[in-house]
């Protein structure tokens, strides 16, 4: 142990088993998240990385193995201590997910009321910190349909932090950003890691940005973690798989297709 | 044959297990006592679900107390017995009308905006962000529209049999030309406190009750698509108005039978 650094994991997966009717998503995936750090996970759409979050949030339960969240078997948690331990989670949802009937305001402000006992006046100041920290202490006033696309992704974010929870999980946080939103975007997920000790898990497609504030990655494919490791690591990885992923090429062992017949079967109607 | 029976269990099935995660749902929502610090909510459903509906329930009760007096008018005149007006209306809209077509009226406009705002906010991932952040949708969004339907529909019906009843006075009494004193008094004199208005006030309790669950139940539970959506709000309309009047057949069997 060096300079009486404890790193322990956050989250531990072990040989979780997932499935949505038939179909498997996670076919025995182990992996976990050191605290303090920023974990990434990528991988093709429709893997599944919106539905780990979901596991993680103990919204979906596996059908086997354990989902360890800062030591709690998330699936044994009883509805109360599953509440509890989402007091300190925060999630931005991929659908960014603002509460329609409220105010920007009141959307960030959300759980510090319902959470806290601070007063007005340091709830708003809060507030004010956290959408100025995404740029948007300007449109408080709105309501979430008058936001565009990424707009709302900013202010689900700056939602998602209010209460400075120990783990934030953000479900592709860089999607309708333009590129100095998404420059601020990736170095505040940075810069909160490390000023607040908070441990972040990230889901992208951006792989350049993700591989910039990352400490640790993971590439998910059918059903497990096909590779993880620093960004370094990764790089200098020569698995074909991993190599087809980074640079984003159509052709090789990841599939791009959903399962799916032959094409040529499809088109000539030859059904089963 | 066997694929038909097949089908039906699948159906009955489905069914039950519906009626279970309401069950689930209703639990979950209300065990433990709502706090002060919630009543805030409360309120504002009392103003959408309650206030918003008055409108409505008062000109209905309005036209209705208006043409059962005519009816009863044009029956009774022929017997010299036109003072009965005013009891007659009075026992029909505190014993059936006023709970029955309240509650349909509320199913309606009350019932099918709550299936189709938690429909909607299930569908947009609001219930989920909200579990997310550690707070219970069953305690925050289903408690306080279950409270607050079970309180305002029975308010509802008083009103709606107050004003029917008056406008039936003002049909019979002002219009017509009934006796004021024997209109009145006749219908004070045999309105009973318990047997007329009490059991009334028992029904409409049981229809808020089994109204608003299925209403929020229905938007809970609701497929997170348009058409999910719009089903579900299909389904509280149906499903209330067959619950409501089934079950008043029932509560007038047991309350005022005696056969
Ligand atoms: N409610 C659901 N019912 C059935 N299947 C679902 C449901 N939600 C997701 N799936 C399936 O689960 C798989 C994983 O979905 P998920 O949303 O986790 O993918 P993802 O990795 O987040 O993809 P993306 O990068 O596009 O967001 C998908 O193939 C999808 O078809
Ligand atoms: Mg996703």
């Amino acid at each position: 142990m060096e300079a009486g650094v404890i790193i322990s994991d956050l989250i531990e997966i072990k040989d979780m088993v997932f499935y949505r009717g038939e179909r498997v998503i996670f076919n025995g995936l182990c992996m976990s998240v050191a605290e303090n750090a920023v974990t990434s996970i990528i991988g093709p759409s429709g893997t599944g990385k919106t539905t780990l979050l979901r596991l993680i949030g103990g919204q979906l339960v596996p059908a086997s193995g354990t989902v360890r969240v800062m030591g709690e078997n998330v699936s044994k948690l009883s509805r109360a201590g599953l509440f509890e331990l989402r007091k300190k989670m925060g999630l931005l949802f991929q659908s960014s997910a603002l509460f329609t009937d409220l105010t920007v305001y009141e959307n960030v402000a959300f759980s510090l009321r319902v959470h806290t006992d601070l007063s007005d006046s340091l709830i708003h100041n809060l507030v004010l910190m956290k959408l100025n920290s995404v740029g948007l202490r300007g449109a408080r006033d709105l309501m979430p349909s008058q936001l565009s696309g990424g707009m709302a992704r900013r202010i689900a974010l700056a939602r998602a932090i209010a209460m400075d929870p120990a783990l934030i999980m953000y479900d592709e946080p860089f999607t309708g950003q333009d590129p100095i939103a998404m420059g601020v975007v990736v170095s505040l997920i940075r810069a909160l890691n490390d000023a607040l000790s908070m441990t972040s898990l990230l889901v992208s497609h951006d792989i350049y940005e993700t591989m910039s504030i990352s400490d640790k990655i993971y590439i998910l494919s059918d059903g497990v973690a096909i590779a993880s490791g620093s960004p370094e690591e990764l790089q200098a990885n020569q698995t074909e798989k991993v190599v087809q992923f980074l640079n984003g090429l159509p052709d090789g062992p990841v599939p791009f297709h959903y399962p799916a017949d032959e094409f040529v079967n499809d088109i000539l109607g030859a059904t089963h | 044959m066997i694929r038909l029976l097949r089908i039906l269990g699948q159906i009955a099935l489905g069914r039950f297990a519906q009626i279970g995660r309401a069950s689930i749902m209703w639990g979950s929502a209300l065990n433990s006592l709502p706090k002060t610090s919630d009543a805030r909510l409360f309120i504002d459903q009392i103003y959408v679900i309650g206030v918003k509906s008055l409108i409505l329930i008062v000109m209905s009760a309005f036209s209705i107390g208006a043409v059962l007096a005519l009816q009863f008018y044009t029956q009774l005149v022929r017997f010299g017995a036109e003072e009965a007006v005013g009891v007659g209306v009075a026992m029909v809209l505190l014993r059936e009308l006023g709970p029955v077509v309240t509650a349909l009226l509320f199913a309606g406009r009350a019932g099918s905006a709550i299936t189709a705002e938690i429909g909607l906010m299930n569908a947009t991932d609001q219930l989920s962000s909200m579990e997310m952040m550690g707070v219970d949708p069953l305690k925050r969004i289903v408690a306080p529209r279950l409270w607050a339907g079970f309180f305002c529909l029975p308010m509802l019906a008083i009103i709606f049999s107050a004003v029917g009843i008056w406008s039936s006075g003002l049909v019979g009494v002002d219009w017509l030309g009934i006796e004021s004193v024997g209109f009145w008094a006749g219908m004070l004199d045999t309105v009973e406190l318990w047997e007329d208005i009490g059991k009334g006030i028992v029904k409409t309790l049981v229809f808020a009750l089994i109204v608003t669950w299925i209403a929020v139940f229905q938007g809970y539970d609701s497929e997170p698509t348009s058409e999910g959506i719009s089903s579900a709000t299909t389904r509280t309309v149906i499903f209330s108005s067959v619950a409501v009047l089934t079950l008043d057949f029932f509560l007038t069997l047991v309350m005022y039978g005696d056969f």
